[in-house]
């Protein structure tokens, strides 16, 4: 168990830049998510730190020590891959003790630390089991302990829930979560999901075309993006965005949205999808704004439901409960509002 | 339900009777021919007279001949199989994991060149390259500051050699196809363990391409346990093999027979070696 640090790492292939001078910390026994769409370049964070490839230049420092040139298999780390590469030709047992033997640490330390890893990720009665015996989450539950057994000082998931299916997926992440506070390990993993990011990690890093666009906990990133894309690839939200005049946002259309204190630096704003309300009566109200809209589609999804609407040719999502919805029809003008410090300032990319 | 069955079962030997007429045609019948040459005193052409006997198959037992000569091919075949696997697995390795794209295509068509040259024509070449004064040794001697004699023709030396060429492809193609189907990350995966690149060949990769390489072993044992054309024109005094005198039989002496016999006898030695192997053959993984 150690702290990770990765600082300036820069990562070219060929002409395109894989990682540009990305810097984040993940401190000692955390759970970190790495998110971003494909081609963000997660993947290639993640294998660089697992020394899979080498950084141009840079830092990687896994407790403290500098590991650039140390190569894979001296790094001491645990890997789960997002296809579990389990051995075929080895039973569930000899899968995870794999790394033990390699470190030598004696046949009856092996078969008790074997044992008492399967019995963690509850796969103790299925250990003499070929992986082609196996479910897809039972493999990814013996990945997952071949990872750890060997006390790692990090340990390393690439997309580790990607390959299951919904209902499974969100059972394994209740579980990632209890065996990663249980033994304490400090584990960073790669997804596209923003939900799991969201649910399982202590510290989120958003990538972007190989840089970091945003690094923090997930309640903070969520509620105050740094940037359009932050604010629009984590969850739903909608962006204003004009010119500033005299304390008002002059948004197209010409209409003027008024803007929280503190911000007026500011030309871009985001707000939440499920911060904003929808009615057909104009709204009252000192401390809200409204705005005229045009409801397009409204999508039934159970409890919750989401409108489309247009605002000056643009559109807007409101999420809202289907419960809390007036009674709207199919389509037709409608009133938008919201609390004026909901809004967030934002960069605009 | 019976006629559905029915219906498939016309349906099934329909297709399937192509195959089984041509296996009939291709391996039964000679086959079947052989054996009942086998079992005659004398080849059945002309005035001759003959009989039906056992007295060919005695012939193996009564001298200790025949015997020695075929654990000299067994030798010989498990010889070059070895060699084959010493040279092709590495072959076949870094075409497999190390080589990408054009020159991994270019490299593939050296290695199946011998495949579609001329046998004849490929072992005469290497009379050439092994005799005194040959290629081998003048190459050999233009580089060395001293002279050497280096006559390797008419040695079983030769005999390896020309036959490693000839069946090497085998075990190369066959281990390539095993190696190629080994998920890179598998490797990825030991490396995050710890695991250094003998761990990973020991553990991995030699037990998961095996299936690949004991079929290459097989492909090469059985021909060379009965090959003549290599040890004769290339092995000279020394090459007198199993299959040089079943070939003498038919060719030379004309003992039909005799050959017919001593070539059953090969096909149950063999047949018998693969079937001691094949615990470990069905043992290696899917």
């Amino acid at each position: 168990m150690a702290e990770v640090s990765v600082e300036n790492v820069t990562k070219t292939f060929g002409a395109t830049k894989a990682l540009d001078s990305v810097s984040m910390d993940f401190p000692n026994g955390g759970f970190f998510a790495l998110l971003g769409p494909s081609g963000s370049g997660k993947t290639t964070l993640l294998r660089v730190i697992a020394g899979f490839i080498l950084a141009d230049n840079g830092h990687i420092r896994i407790g403290g020590e500098p590991v650039e040139r140390v190569p894979v298999e001296r790094r001491d780390i645990g890997m789960m891959f997002q296809n579990y590469a389990l051995f075929p030709n080895m039973t569930v047992a000899d899968n995870v003790g794999f790394g033990l033997r390699v470190r030598k640490v004696g046949a009856a330390e092996e078969k008790r630390r074997i044992a008492e890893a399967l019995e963690l990720v509850q796969m103790g009665s299925l250990r003499d089991r070929k992986p082609h015996e196996l479910s897809g989450g039972q493999r990814q539950r013996v990945a997952l302990a071949r990872a750890f057994v060997t006390n790692p000082r990090v340990l390393l998931l690439d997309e580790p829930l990607s390959a299951l299916d919904k209902a499974l997926r969100v059972d394994m992440q209740i579980e990632l979560k209890r065996i990663q506070r249980e033994i304490g390990i400090t584990t960073i993993f790669v997804t596209h999901d923003q939900e799991e990011a969201l649910t399982l990690s202590d510290k989120i890093g958003i990538l972007r075309n190989g840089r970091m666009v945003q690094a923090g906990a997930p309640r903070d990133v969520y509620n105050a993006p740094d940037s359009v894309f932050i604010a629009e690839f984590l969850g739903d939200a909608n962006i204003f965005s004009g010119q500033v005049e005299g304390g008002a946002l002059r948004i197209a259309g010409g209409r003027a949205i008024r803007i929280p204190k503190g911000a007026e630096g500011a030309n871009t704003f985001a707000i939440r999808s499920e911060d904003m309300a929808i009615s057909l009566e104009e709204p009252t109200g000192d401390d809200t704004d409204r705005i005229r809209a045009d409801l397009v589609q409204r999508v039934f999804a159970g409890a919750m439901a989401t409108c489309i609407v247009e605002v000056e040719g643009r559109r807007m999502k409101i999420v809202a409960r289907e419960r809390d919805l007036p009674a709207l029809p199919d389509e037709g003008p409608v009133w938008l509002s919201w609390e004026t410090d909901r809004l967030k300032p934002v960069k605009d990319e | 339900m019976a006629k559905a069955w029915t219906r498939d079962g016309l349906r099934a030997t329909a297709l399937l009777s192509p195959a089984y007429l041509w296996l009939t045609a291709a391996v039964f019948l000679p086959l079947s021919a052989m054996l009942y040459y086998s079992l005659l005193s004398d080849v059945p052409f002309g005035d001759a007279e003959w009989r039906i006997t056992l007295d060919n198959y005695r012939a193996f037992f009564e001298t200790g001949t025949y015997a020695a000569l075929l654990w000299k091919s067994i030798r010989l075949g498990l010889t070059v199989t070895v060699v084959c696997i010493l040279i092709g697995f590495p072959c076949a390795y870094v075409l497999a994991k190390t080589i990408r794209g054009r020159s991994r295509e270019a490299l593939f068509l050296l290695i199946i060149l011998p495949f579609w040259s001329n046998s004849l024509v490929r072992i005469f070449s290497w009379a050439i390259v092994l005799r005194g004064n040959g290629v081998l040794e003048l190459a050999v001697n233009a580089v060395l500051p001293f002279d050497i004699r280096l006559n390797l023709m008419f040695t079983q030396t030769a005999v390896v050699i020309g036959l490693v060429h000839s069946y090497l492809p085998y075990v190369i193609l066959t281990t390539y196809l095993a190696l190629q189907a080994i998920d890179d990350t598998l490797i990825d995966a030991a490396r995050s363990m710890g695991a250094g690149k003998l761990t990973i060949l020991r553990r991995l990769i030699l037990p998961l391409s095996l299936p690949g390489l004991l079929a290459g072993a097989v492909l090469v044992f059985v021909p060379v346990v009965g090959a003549f054309m290599e040890p004769r024109i290339l092995g000279g005094r020394f090459g007198t093999y199993y299959g040089t005198v079943i070939e003498d039989q038919f060719v030379a002496v004309f003992n039909w027979p005799l050959g017919a016999a001593l070539s059953f006898i090969l096909l149950a030695v063999v047949l018998l070696i693969l079937a001691l192997s094949s615990p470990i053959l069905r043992r290696a993984p899917a």
